[in-house]
């Protein structure tokens, strides 16, 4: 019973020039996220400006890798999948999909870490991008 | 600048089609057009300025010049569904600031013919920040709705009953709408078993995805008093975008708790002296949580607000959508922005079917939210009233 997690082919995300080092991260199994270096806030997705307080200067900084699901829901429409937004230690909040368990067990609260999936396809494959799995 | 009482809305049209494979866009928009300048006794030649958004095709330069339009002001701003209602702002500052005086506002899609739905993935275009980040994990409109609807039961304990309320109230009035896409009145129960397209939404809880479109004409005061059409005349006006704020998001809230308190200081009213509200129907979810964040109860207590058919016409104490709303009439193009201020302006004018028709309305609201709510949204408020 359940809804298990399948593979699905995920839209290629486009890269943009001053995301570079975070899609190389990512190929590596690294989640990277931006820190302020006036203020200090984290933010996400990554900008070349501080949202919080406008500055140029920002840090990549590799975060945990964990965090918690603040909402979700699962598709019941196709292939089932659940997209979410996870909550990382660190503080922001991120859109990404729930993977490699059984969708109907995932819960707001529930403890996830990073997993990284391939975008595109195996003719046309593209950049790993964040997913989570229950930790 | 205050627009109270600056502009008025003279004409509004509502296509009577819910299904046009036969009619491109652009020609929906030129019978709206048209429409609604016979509604309001003026002609082409007498609009001066003209607001359209993302669903005019080639824009505002190809509908100006398809419509054979001679215009001093233009306006392209697209906020999504809730487009519409702050063109209705834009035309009344536009009109005060003597930039035109007779605005026309067109919208027309045909998402049912194209076959388009809100499960579909989102098709962004190149450049856009937010999607590399977004679009590999498919949001879609029913999913990121249902997302927020999901925090919203967490955090408020808001059920799938409660919200189910809002269509039965959709439901009640789409009877009396022989334009309806959907005309049978549904119960909770019919709600609740209907199929979950997302996790908590069922398909009861979405929209209908409609062809059609609807055109408004805001005119000068002196214009208006000219024409033979009752006065609804626009009292304050609001717009909020709302987006993901850095990571720092929180789904438990609309845009409209920003551009309902702006557009209410400038009419001078509170929510308590709304006799009727249009409010956004894109899934039940919306208008529970527009409810809240425009004041009409609590943070947290729209479940309660909506339920035991205090949304219906006659029953409840807050009437909202009495053509059935997007939920069972209407919501072309999947923007139904227009079709709010339509329909408030028809119960203005006491010309809405006598079955929905709310006594003494002198003074309503229509409310967009136009996007998604998990993602990014337009929020537009606005109040008219009867003179
Ligand atoms: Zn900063």
């Amino acid at each position: 019973m359940g809804t298990q997690y399948q593979d699905r082919t995920m839209a290629i995300p486009e890269i943009h020039p001053e995301h570079k080092e975070y899609w190389d991260a990512a190929a590596e199994g690294k989640l990277l996220i931006k820190q302020c270096d006036s203020c200090g806030e984290y933010h996400y997705y990554p900008r070349v400006l501080c949202p919080y307080c406008m500055t140029e200067k920002t840090t990549w900084k590799e975060a945990n890798g964990t965090g918690s699901i603040y909402t979700y829901s699962v598709m019941r429409r196709g292939v089932s999948y659940a997209i979410a937004f996870v909550e990382l230690d660190e503080g922001p909040k991120m859109m990404t999909n729930i993977v490699d368990c059984d969708l109907d067990t995932v819960h707001i609260n529930q403890k996830v870490k990073v997993v990284f999936k391939q975008s595109g396809d195996e003719d046309n494959p593209g950049s790993f991008v964040p997913c989570f799995t229950p930790a | 600048m205050s627009i109270k009482g600056l502009a008025y809305i003279a004409g509004a049209f509502e296509h009577p089609l819910r299904k046009a494979p036969n009619k491109s866009v652009a020609a929906l928009h030129a019978e709206c057009a048209k429409g609604a300048l016979e509604d309001a006794g003026l002609a082409f030649a007498d609009v001066d300025g003209y607001f359209c958004a993302g669903d005019a095709p080639g824009g505002v330069l190809s509908m100006v010049d398809y419509l054979g339009l001679n215009v001093r002001h233009v306006d392209g701003t697209d906020t999504g569904g809730s487009s519409y209602i702050a063109h209705v702002s834009h035309a009344a500052h536009a009109i005060a600031a003597g930039k035109c005086n007779v605005a026309l506002i067109t919208m027309a899609g045909r998402p049912r013919s194209e076959g388009r739905s809100g499960v579909k993935q989102k098709i962004v275009g190149a450049n856009v920040p937010d999607t590399p980040f977004e679009l590999p994990f498919g949001p879609t409109a029913v999913n990121e709705y249902a997302m927020a609807t999901m925090r919203h039961m967490h955090e408020y304990g808001t059920t799938s009953e409660q919200l189910a309320w809002v269509k039965v109230a959709a439901s009640h009035h789409a009877r009396h709408n022989s334009n309806a896409m959907l005309r049978d009145l549904v119960t909770v129960q019919d709600v609740l078993e209907s199929p979950i397209i997302a996790d908590p939404l069922h398909k009861l809880d979405c929209c209908v995805v409609s062809d059609g479109g609807g055109a408004l004409v805001v005119v000068k005061p002196e214009i208006a008093k000219s024409l033979k059409r009752p006065l609804v005349r626009v009292m304050g006006c609001g717009e909020a975008p709302k987006g993901l704020l850095g990571g720092k998001t929180d789904l438990t809230y609309t845009g409209a708790i920003w551009s309902g308190p702006r557009a209410f200081e400038e009419a001078g009213v509170t929510p308590q002296d709304i006799k009727y509200a249009s409010i956004y129907d894109s899934f039940t979810i919306t208008v529970l949580m527009q409810l809240e964040d425009l004041g009409f109860c609590e943070k947290g207590e729209g479940g309660k607000f909506v339920a035991d058919g205090n949304l219906i016409s006659g029953v409840g104490k807050l009437p909202i959508n009495t053509d059935g709303g997007g939920l069972n009439n209407n919501h072309p193009a999947s923007r139904g922005g227009i079709i709010k201020v339509i329909e408030a302006v028809r119960q203005l004018r006491g010309e809405a079917h006598p079955q929905v028709q709310v006594k003494n309305c002198d003074i309503a609201l229509a409310h967009g939210t136009g996007g998604g709510l998990a993602s990014r949204h337009g929020s537009a408020t606005l109040i008219m009233e009867r003179v």
